[in-house]
């Protein structure tokens, strides 16, 4: 291994900031955050809580991977990890991961199908004939035109908002709506579905907070 | 090297063919040395809407199975310079040709033209594939239906599959009065969804359907709104800035000269 940082620590206002290189072999990556933690930042960083936000570049990390530097830095009952930048491995959309939100971009056209796993910000169009699903919450800065499915693993909690609504069918959990003939409106604008009930219901963007007050997610 | 350009839709019979024999024969009187190489397999036309069925002796599988040479199943288009067709066979079905060797002789074509326009079947499944394999550019068509702009949306998704990015749109048989009275989906709004650079839009036009049936491409009388219209698209093909058809008729001679009196 070379002596070259791999890991780099920086203070910053509400804690330190962990630079993790990009390139380097990941096992050399574990291998200097230990030594940094155990031998020569030890002093360092022990004592109060710390914040620790941890970036790791455009090395595209998997759960695996964040769970061993999880580890290491666990170790340390001083240090606790408050935001994780990274890219996920083969999702060559994906611009960026933050706060809880996988951030996606295009257009899902007709015939087309775009999963997701957790919440999804999504920048772009869903075309009539289209479908975008996710596990978690939708939102999309765009219009959604085709079909959108949040919480599709049964989680009737998640909503589905959009700068532009006209699909042709939404669903949450296992609740389907079909908009235009239930709700009596063609398309709306700056509105979200939840499920209330049983039921779908919709309602402008700016009411969100009394139906989700635990919005946004927090890391 | 020429540039292969494929002119496809998904749905049928909303003017893939009749957009091929126009582009194709404006580009030829743009002076451009032009090919159209017809994919429907089974369901030639393009050579009918042409004018120039009864010239066939040789078509695309034939070339493809080595029966002839390329050359010898090209039919020139006498009036005009430097145009000719590949046409379809009329007897097989899709199955008898695949992509890779639609690529190549597409591939052989581009040494001597420099356009080869392809006229795509309708659908999505073998003879898609075959149209688009050789293409280097594809420009979509559609109608102002939603049937239509759905098949096109699909269409064009699967051409940025096949490495077609940025292909080119043409609205097709657009009709005033329904514009005008919201029955029919509007230009914007065409363009909103499907998201592409629009090449021009063809009003919808008796005389399209007139010159299908003489086998003259519309695009040969200089007066017709459609031919005007599939004049400004080879322009815009070929780099020129055109500005978009104005819809709205131009006021006859009679409303002027009512307007002049009062009367209008
Ligand atoms: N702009 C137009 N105005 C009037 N009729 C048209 C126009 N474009 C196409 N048509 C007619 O529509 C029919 C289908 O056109 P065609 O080019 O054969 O479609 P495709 O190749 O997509 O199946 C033909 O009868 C054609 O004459
Ligand atoms: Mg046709």
């Amino acid at each position: 291994m070379t002596s070259k940082h791999l890991v780099s620590i920086k203070g910053v206002k509400d804690g330190l900031v962990f630079k993790l290189d990009d390139q380097c072999n990941y096992d050399d990556l574990l291998q200097e955050m230990r030594d940094k933690l155990e031998k020569t930042h030890q002093r360092f960083l022990a004592g109060p809580q710390i914040h620790v936000h941890l970036k790791f570049g455009k090395r595209p990390v998997t759960e695996e991977q964040k769970d061993q530097i999880k580890e290491i830095i666990g170790r340390h009952g001083n240090l606790e990890i408050r935001s994780i930048d990274c890219v996920m491995p083969n999702s060559p959309g994906i611009v960026q991961e933050a706060a809880g939100i996988t951030v996606k971009r295009g257009i899902v056209r007709s015939g087309q199908t775009l999963h997701c796993e957790g919440n999804v910000l999504f920048l772009g169009d869903v075309n009539p004939g289209g479908s975008l699903t996710s596990s978690g919450d939708i939102y999309i800065l765009g219009s959604l035109r085709g079909m959108a499915h949040a919480g599709a693993s049964g989680n009737e909690e998640a909503i589905i908002s959009a700068s532009h609504m006209k699909p042709t069918q939404l669903r949450i959990g296992s609740v389907i709506s079909r908009p235009p003939d239930e709700w009596g409106v063609e398309e709306t604008y700056m509105e979200f579905a939840y499920v209330q009930d049983g039921k779908m219901e919709i309602d402008k963007i700016h009411h969100l907070h009394r139906v989700r007050p635990d919005l946004p997610p927090q890391p | 090297m020429g540039e292969a350009i494929v002119i496809t839709s998904g749905k049928g019979g909303v003017g893939k063919t009749t957009t091929s024999a126009n582009i194709g024969t404006a580009l030829a009187l743009q002076g451009k040395k032009v090919v159209m190489v017809d994919t429907d397999i089974g369901l030639r036309n393009l050579d009918v809407v042409m004018g120039l069925e009864n010239r066939i002796i040789y078509d695309l599988i034939d070339v493809s199975d080595g029966r002839c040479r390329l050359a010898q199943a090209l039919i020139k288009d006498k009036r005009f310079e430097e145009l000719y067709l590949l046409p379809a066979a009329q007897t097989k079905d899709k199955d008898a040709i695949t992509p890779e060797k639609v690529k190549k002789i597409v591939g052989e074509l581009k040494k001597d033209f420099e356009f080869v326009i392809i006229d795509c079947p309708a659908g999505i499944e073998q003879g898609f594939k075959n149209a688009v394999a050789g293409a280097d550019k594809a420009i979509v068509v559609t109608t102002p239906e939603n049937a239509a702009v759905r098949d096109a949306d699909r269409v064009i998704g699967l051409l940025e599959n096949n490495g077609l990015r940025g292909p080119k749109l043409i609205i097709n048989r657009i009709r005033q009065k329904m514009l005008k009275s919201g029955e029919m989906l509007g230009v914007d709004e065409i363009v909103s969804v499907l998201a592409i650079d629009l090449l021009g839009i063809v009003p919808d036009d008796e005389y399209v359907i007139k010159c299908a049936n003489t086998g003259e491409p519309t695009v040969m009388s200089p007066n017709s709104r459609a031919s005007i219209a599939y004049r400004n698209i080879a322009r815009r093909i070929l780099g020129d800035t055109v500005p978009l058809m104005r819809l709205e008729d131009k006021p006859g001679l009679m409303t002027k000269v009512k307007k002049i009196f009062g009367l209008g």
